[in-house]
């Protein structure tokens, strides 16, 4: 008897990944579809991410290179435990570099960095049921998904139009997939729908808690769902990422103080570090305080 | 007993099947592109490594598996059955996965999911003469930028007509690994193929 405890290479055991791996190809075959699977217990809670983490468990080899992202930041609690989990149970190389990541499990963001054909992004999803909120019972909504009644999804659009002048979804802004299945993005902020929409990467999504797994393969059709007269907008930032000055990025606000005093910078923390690292300077950048001094 | 039932199997079965499932995993995402699948596989001789290959990294006690009568001999039968403890069944419309190199499969015959259910359909892994040389078809659909060429050598006659009656029911559908050589092309259900 082994006198430490050991594990399979990647935590999950055979027989577990074999089902997950069906999973994922009768998901690849059938975009957008949320094809149910045995989800287990994970040494972490559910929310944290047990979807996603058993995804890339069942994909993961030796030669992959992993970056995990939580809301674009490789920093953050999840993502550095996620990180470490997989470098101890299997040994694999981890990044934060988007550009030399094989697959890049995410919470609720999309790199800004264009993903290359043979990456991997693996999302991790709270609700995988875009209807969920609409419709609560499964056994309806699986229905509708194979009638393709998604009738009920467009007059919540329009209850938004009708009380605010425009559509309020802000995250988890529901796309169709290859104009057959409603999906949802999982609370990625529809800044990132746009870059689902023929991505050259692998996109798949784990749901643990709910026990879903549903893909989009490479070049393949994502169109958030709007209407003529008030098409699907992403949003604008008025200003620059005060760090790294870049425009057209998504932007998280970090308050500075207790009078109002606040900042717009990068959510994609590698991106704006690459982009300091190539002399980049925003207006609260620590050189051009100093300048400034 | 015949001892080479229990030879021939994955040597490293963790890191040989993860390699195996990212190949069928690859191929299915990107439809057309030709991915390796050679693992040292040795199986009883009608059974192709490549097929075994795949029975070996997808099917378990839990994944019904169907074998055409020409590949379903007693020595593969003892070999899968050993090597996966998958329950072998003869009725093909409950076939979760099917190993076949018979050039006159019916792709209709076997289950093609449910409306409600379109993931329960059969895989079906077909052992063809080569994945090139043959005559030129050109696919679009999920996976492919634009247009991809294959030519496979040894599909059914009527593989057109059997693959376009399988995509006009989507999302039902069956999906198709096609295996030679060493070589693998998946064709999921949602991939239209067309003569070049």
């Amino acid at each position: 008897m082994s006198a430490t405890p050991s594990y399979n290479f990647a935590y999950l055991d055979e027989q577990t990944k074999r089902m997950i791996r069906r999973a994922i190809l009768k998901a690849i075959a059938i975009p957008g579809y949320q094809v149910p699977f045995a989800s287990r217990e994970m040494p972490m809670p559910y929310g944290w991410g047990t979807g996603g983490v058993q995804v890339t468990a069942a994909i993961v080899g030796p030669t992959d290179v992993l970056k995990v992202i939580d809301q674009g930041a490789d920093d953050t609690t999840n993502a550095v435990s996620i990180r470490a989990f997989f470098a101890k149970v299997a040994n694999v190389k981890t990044t934060t570099h988007t550009g030399d990541a094989t697959i890049i499990q995410t919470r609720h963001r999309i790199p800004e960095k264009q993903l290359q054909a043979g990456q991997t992004l693996v999302y991790q999803v709270p609700i995988p049921e875009p209807l969920r909120l609409l419709e609560p019972r499964e056994t309806e909504t699986r229905v509708m998904h194979a009638l393709k009644e998604y009738g009920l999804m467009h007059v919540k659009l329009y209850e938004d139009i009708a009380t605010h002048g425009r559509i309020a979804t802000t995250y988890g802004y529901p796309v169709m997939v290859e104009d057959r299945y409603v999906m949802s993005p999982s609370p990625t902020p529809k800044f990132d729908n746009p870059k689902m929409h023929m991505s050259a990467a692998l996109q798949l999504f784990g749901a643990g808690r709910e026990m879903r797994i549903y893909a989009v393969p490479p070049f393949t059709k994502v169109v958030s769902l709007d209407f003529e007269d008030h098409p699907f907008e992403i949003q604008h930032f008025s200003e620059p990422c005060a760090l790294c000055a870049a425009t057209g990025v998504y932007l998280d606000e970090v308050i500075l103080d207790d009078h109002g005093g606040h900042m717009f910078v990068c959510s994609d923390t590698d991106n704006c570090e690459d982009r300091r690292a190539a002399g980049h300077r925003g207006a609260l950048s620590g050189e051009v305080l100093e300048a400034a001094e | 007993m015949d001892t080479n039932t229990l030879d021939g199997g994955f040597a490293d079965p963790v890191m040989q099947s993860q390699t195996a499932f990212r190949a069928v995993m690859d191929s299915l995402a990107n439809p057309g592109t030709v991915q390796a699948l050679t693992l040292g596989l040795t199986p009883p001789s009608s059974l192709s490594p490549e097929l075994a290959a795949i029975a070996l990294t997808l099917c378990d006690h839990d994944t019904t598996l169907w074998l055409d009568r020409d590949l379903a001999t007693d020595a593969v039968l003892g070999w899968l059955r050993f090597h996966t403890s998958a329950p072998i069944t003869s009725e093909r419309a409950q076939a979760q996965f099917a190993l076949t190199r018979d050039p006159a499969v019916l792709l209709a015959d076997f289950d093609q999911g449910t409306d409600l259910y379109p993931d329960r359909s059969t895989t079906v892994a077909l052992a063809i003469q080569s994945v090139s040389g043959g005559k030129t078809l050109t696919l679009t659909g999920p996976g492919i930028e634009g247009s991809i060429t294959i030519a496979p050598q040894g599909l059914p006659e009527d593989f057109l007509a059997q693959w376009a009656e399988n995509g006009a029911q989507f999302p039902r559908g069956v999906d198709l690994l096609l295996v030679a050589d060493g070589q693998l092309i998946g064709l999921p259900r949602t991939t239209r193929i067309k003569e070049a």
